[in-house]
């Protein structure tokens, strides 16, 4: 399960829209909660998003690529944070918030979320997330993750007393 | 000197992020690192040996790939060796 504040999913549906027609990508940091086989299905936990550039300036409609060069400083900020790489988000402008061969092909984060937003038309619409489990390039796999989307105490409260004062 | 490992690869050094290893040459660091871990080897290595085309290995800030002497480039315990796998897609080539 991929679990992400509100503010940082809003943040990046934001991005896409920002970029449209050409795809945003960025990193997820946050801690993975590793299931402790009581049951409980490990997490993702996003803590903090990071916007990153896409290099692929010659096909940025339909291709994303970060550069090497700033994952490692991503991963450096992270781990001043004590935080970890735990996903990956990218845009597909008029296109399904699905997996593509290419997004399957160039994966190579096992346990990490991949998390896909279609933007329509310049507004963002769907977001899914999958998470690449397996073991090795040869057996692994995207599977679709539920996201948990958690709201600020005063957000939900302002959100419920808009839809008391709606009643 | 100290070897930043990604996220996926911790399952390996058990949990951690930072491994501490031996080695005159970035090519004798990676064959340390991987007596030490070797688990490791296959997610970093193809069966020749070669470095697999998706992992990027960063001396402190410079691609190892586009330094003179690559891997048998020189290193010493202050360096910083960051081994990051590449992220790219996008919706060409649909199923």
């Amino acid at each position: 399960m991929l679990r992400i504040h509100y503010a940082d999913y809003e943040a990046l549906r934001t991005h896409g829209e920002e970029t449209y027609p050409n795809e945003c990508c960025g990193v997820l940091l946050g801690k993975n909660i590793a299931d402790e086989g009581n049951g409980a299905e490990a997490v993702n936990h996003v803590q903090q998003i990071v916007r990153a550039g896409n290099t692929r300036t010659d096909s940025a409609h339909n291709r994303y690529n970060i550069a090497p060069q700033e994952l490692v400083k991503i991963q450096r900020q992270a781990r001043g944070l004590g935080l970890d790489i735990v996903g990956f988000y990218h845009s597909h402008p008029d296109h399904p918030a699905q997996w593509s061969k290419t997004d399957f092909a160039e994966a190579h984060w096992l346990g990490c979320s991949y998390v896909i937003t279609s933007v329509e038309q310049g507004k963002a619409a769907l977001t899914n997330s999958f998470l690449l489990s397996g073991t090795t390039e040869e057996d692994k796999t995207f599977e679709d993750e539920p996201i948990q989307i958690d709201i600020a105490p005063n957000v939900a409260e302002a959100a419920a007393q808009t839809q008391k004062g709606q009643a | 000197m100290n070897i930043h490992i990604p996220t996926p690869l911790r399952a390996y050094t058990g949990g951690l992020e930072t491994v501490s290893v031996a080695g005159t040459t970035v090519s004798s660091v990676f064959q340390q690192l991987t007596v030490q871990y070797p688990e490791l080897k296959p997610h970093l290595f193809t069966p020749e040996g070669k470095l697999r085309s998706f992992v990027n290995v960063y001396l402190n800030d410079d691609d190892i790939r586009y330094l003179p002497n690559k891997e048998e480039t020189a290193a010493n315990d202050s360096d910083e060796l960051t081994i990051i796998p590449s992220i790219a897609g996008g919706t060409s080539c649909r199923l």
